[in-house]
């Protein structure tokens, strides 16, 4: 399954120089660093750095030791100064943290970027696909490559969505993909984020910070740009306006101050030049939807959605919810409003529908899958099923409806009685859980106390569609890193914090201008 | 513009204002009974009645002191308009408007809130403290920033708007309550004039260097009409009243309401009253009586502004 990652991770590590010296003699060593067996992200196993992170780790050994954890503790403060923080809900004053952040970037070198960008495209190209014909049609069902009850038991299988079509027939204009390196450097999809991904906007400040702090190594290791996002986000929101609307009226969609990406939601309306609506703010009048403003109604035409699902319209879904706007699916179906991503494409990133990606990329495309997917045991499969209760404690046990890093198992780290209380839960109600092994997750150098320890990683890269031909990943994404020493869990609701991405240019691609000229 | 943002920036901005008034409040009485030390009148029970809350400051606190009216003023948690709550509450305005404001006014804002939320009581109890001097730093950067770091566009004016009707109220509060501590009886007028605590009331406003320029010498008539009609200084009421109504004229012609709205028509009159008044005539008539009828009339003009742009949505 792995094959075709690993295979760009072996042409990375035995890249020579143009002028034949081996790397080991000229590139830097990491002072007083252990790779203890994991795959590191910047250096190989004797810690020397990997070809593309020789500036960083250079300039590292010659600051003096304080001097990492003085940057890093600038860049926390101008964080917190700039409000870049979440509410800690459990807290009655209302403390606010901002994401841990760590100085070290991560650095991607730009053939393995190619592999990973490519993999992207072919994926989502296919899960649209996917969410047309589920939708639609209904092809793959009848053709047995993924059994009707999955989909029809999907939580996030929308009955109300069945026969609309989206315009340009693009269901998940925005996708968030967990990407993990696992102990050979091999890069697997852990999860797809077809709902409401966050994280990009620490992707954008990450970036606005370290650019302030080390300038010099910045430009030596050709970063390539994250910050045209917002700009290819207003292109592609306005890309998919409805038919007819030349100039059309823009708004991001908020559930309100009190939502954890709240902050997110803000900086993107901000950075696009857009309204920042709450459903409060809309009305729906003959399947049109405005909004109030001091001059009156106000009519939309696109709304990037940063509210779930079955909370966009009380009319057509729950009742009960007051984030959204009643009528605003009749609108949608008028074709008076576009929304990004479009209601239903949660049906996708079901961890167990997550499963059947790579047979959807076979059976749309006739192509094999370019990224690999975690293998994955379906617990509503009999034989899979008794797998994972006899193997409980070499696995990761996930609920499929669950996200945030909440209702999984890790197995080798439960006790006996975490892994019986599971072990029941399954029997309970197979639909609900996966499994896969345990991957001994990449790691990348890290502050801890002050010295500099591996720490686990994963990737979230930011993809965006405004039609199957038109899909663009941003190069980099968020890197979320598990703080804990030993930890695989890198959620930031579990303490996980995030570092600055790095993806090398390659000669003639464009590079992350320097902080003084944006 | 959407009517919850303009109704959020217009909060954002007059919580900001009332902040800065309460610091200068304080920090004027303090610095009063330094150069005081006999303590001839009590300065703190006034500074409560300023604020019109005495009912809940009494229940908390009994007898105002310097702690318990500083804590109550400055740092009082649960009293709605402290300046600490005053800052949170413009805070959070802030935050959901953030996509409106420049970068530079959001995170003044959350910097001026956190040095004051990091702050305690104890600092500012000692009146040599820097606490006041750099709440004072904050407030202006705050002005600074939010007149040069942002469009002058609709958004603005509700800020200017909601910024210049709290100074208004606030400037008339202070003539009145100290108005009446310091000379009950018009027949007092130039017996027990005091120097000092007259421009004390002027410090207040930062208008004390202003009025001497023009007057040299204290004098009761004409620091009432210094405090209410005073045409270019920008904390008097007349003057604040005309920076509103300014930008009211502007929201009104940015605007594409076919008829105008009740707010701009009532800022008028009182902005045509002030510059009309015979500050004599006032102070006979009574300054108490003069000041509650314009605290009135700004009152109504936020309820007009309510119904006006922030409430009902009017048909397209």
């Amino acid at each position: 399954m792995a094959s075709s990652s690993s295979q760009s991770q072996n042409s990375q590590s035995q890249s020579q120089r143009a002028d034949g010296s081996s790397p080991a003699i000229r590139a830097p060593r990491l002072a007083n660093y252990q790779c203890e067996g994991f795959f590191d992200e910047l250096v190989d196993d004797r810690t020397v750095a990997r070809p593309d992170a020789e500036s960083l780790v250079a300039l590292i050994n010659s600051l003096p030791p304080e001097e990492l954890l003085r940057r890093q503790n600038a860049i926390e403060r101008s964080l917190y100064q700039m409000g870049i923080t979440f509410t800690v809900y459990s807290d009655e004053a209302g403390t606010e943290k901002i994401m841990p952040f760590d100085v070290v970037p991560r650095i991607i070198s730009a053939m393995l970027w190619q592999h990973i960008e490519a993999g992207l495209k072919q994926r989502i190209m296919a899960l649209n696909r996917f969410l047309a014909d589920i939708y639609g049609d209904q092809k793959i069902i009848d053709d047995g490559i993924i059994p009707r009850d999955i989909i029809e038991s999907a939580p996030a299988f929308l009955k109300e969505c069945v026969g609309l079509r989206p315009p340009g027939g693009v269901w998940c204009h925005i996708t968030g993909t967990d990407l993990v390196r696992d102990n050979t450097g091999a890069v697997y999809v852990l999860e797809d984020n077809l709902r409401c991904p966050s994280g990009v906007s620490y992707v954008l400040q990450n970036r606005h910070v370290m650019k302030r702090n080390f300038p010099q190594v910045f430009g030596a290791s050709r970063v390539r740009p994250v910050n045209d996002y917002p700009s290819r986000l207003y292109s592609m929101l306005q890309a998919i306006a409805p038919e007819g609307v030349t100039s059309p009226t823009i708004a991001v969609l908020t559930p309100g101050v009190y939502n954890s990406a709240y902050y997110e939601h803000s900086y993107l309306a901000q950075q696009m030049g857009v309204e920042l609506v709450e459903g409060r703010d809309l009305v729906v009048e003959d399947d049109v939807v405005f909004m109030r403003t001091t001059d009156g109604l106000q009519q939309v035409d696109v709304l990037y959605r940063r509210v779930d699902d079955t909370f966009i319209d009380p009319e057509t879904f729950r009742e009960d919810s007051c984030l959204g706007v009643a009528g605003l699916m009749r609108a949608y179906r008028a074709g008076n409003i576009a929304l990004a991503n479009a209601p239903g494409t949660g049906v996708a990133d079901d961890k167990v529908v997550y499963a059947y990606v790579p047979a959807m990329i076979r059976y749309y495309l006739d192509e094999e899958p370019i990224l690999a997917n975690v293998p994955t045991y379906i617990c509503q499969r009999e034989e899979d099923r008794k797998y994972v209760l006899d193997n409980l404690d070499k696995l990761v046990v996930k609920a499929a409806g669950e996200s945030g890093g909440y209702g999984i198992l890790i197995g080798p780290h439960a006790t006996p009685v975490e892994r019986a209380e599971f072990a029941d839960k399954i029997r309970n109600d197979p639909r609900n859980y996966i499994a896969q092994p345990t991957l001994q997750l990449s790691r990348v150098p890290t502050l801890a106390g002050g010295n500099l320890e591996g720490r686990h990683v994963d990737l979230r890269p930011y993809i965006l569609c405004s039609g199957p031909d038109d899909i663009w990943v941003m190069p980099g994404g968020l890197t979320r890193v598990a703080l804990k020493k030993g930890s695989l869990v890198v959620n930031s609701s579990q303490g996980g914090g995030s570092k600055d991405t790095w993806v090398a240019a390659e000669e003639g691609q464009e590079i992350a201008p320097d902080w003084q000229d944006e | 513009m959407l009517s919850r943002v303009a109704e959020s920036i217009y909060w954002m901005s007059r919580q900001m204002e009332r902040a800065e008034n309460l610091a200068r409040f304080l920090e004027v009485t303090l610095n009063l009974t330094l150069d005081q030390p006999e303590n001839l009148i009590d300065p703190w029970g006034p500074l409560v009645e300023v604020t019109g809350d005495t009912p809940a400051f009494v229940e908390k606190y009994g007898v105002p002191t310097q702690q318990s009216v500083v804590n109550f003023l400055a740092f009082d948690p649960d009293y709605h308009s402290s300046m600490l709550t005053c800052l949170r509450a413009a805070r959070e305005n802030a935050k959901s408007v953030r996509e409106t404001l420049s970068s530079e006014a959001f995170e003044q804002i959350n910097e001026f809130y956190h040095f004051v939320s990091d702050a305690s009581a104890s600092q500012i109890t000692d009146p040599t403290a820097a606490f006041f001097d750099n709440v004072r730093q904050y407030s202006l950067l705050w002005s600074g920033i939010l007149d040069s770091t942002m469009s002058h566009d609709m958004a603005w004016h509700f800020a200017n708007v909601g910024r210049l009707l709290e100074r208004a109220d606030k400037t008339s509060r202070i003539l009145d309550v100290k108005y009446f501590n310091l000379l009950p009886n018009v027949s007092d007028v130039g017996t027990a004039l005091d120097d000092l605590q007259w421009s004390a009331l002027l410090l207040a406003i930062s208008g004390f260097e202003a009025y001497r320029r023009e007057h040299h010498l204290v004098n009761i008539e004409k620091v009432v009409s210094f405090f209410l009609f005073h045409r270019t200084f920008p904390r008097s009421v007349r003057s604040c009243v005309a920076g509103a109504h300014w930008s009211l004229s502007e929201i009104e012609q940015m605007s594409n309401s076919d008829e105008p709205g009740q707010a701009i028509a009532q800022i008028e009159a009182i902005r045509h009253r002030l510059s009309e008044a015979d500050v004599k005539e006032v102070i006979t008539r009574g300054v108490h009586q003069f000041v509650d009828l314009v605290q009135i009339e700004l009152n109504q003009i936020g309820e007009s502004l309510n119904y006006d742009y922030f409430n009902a949505p009017r048909p397209v």
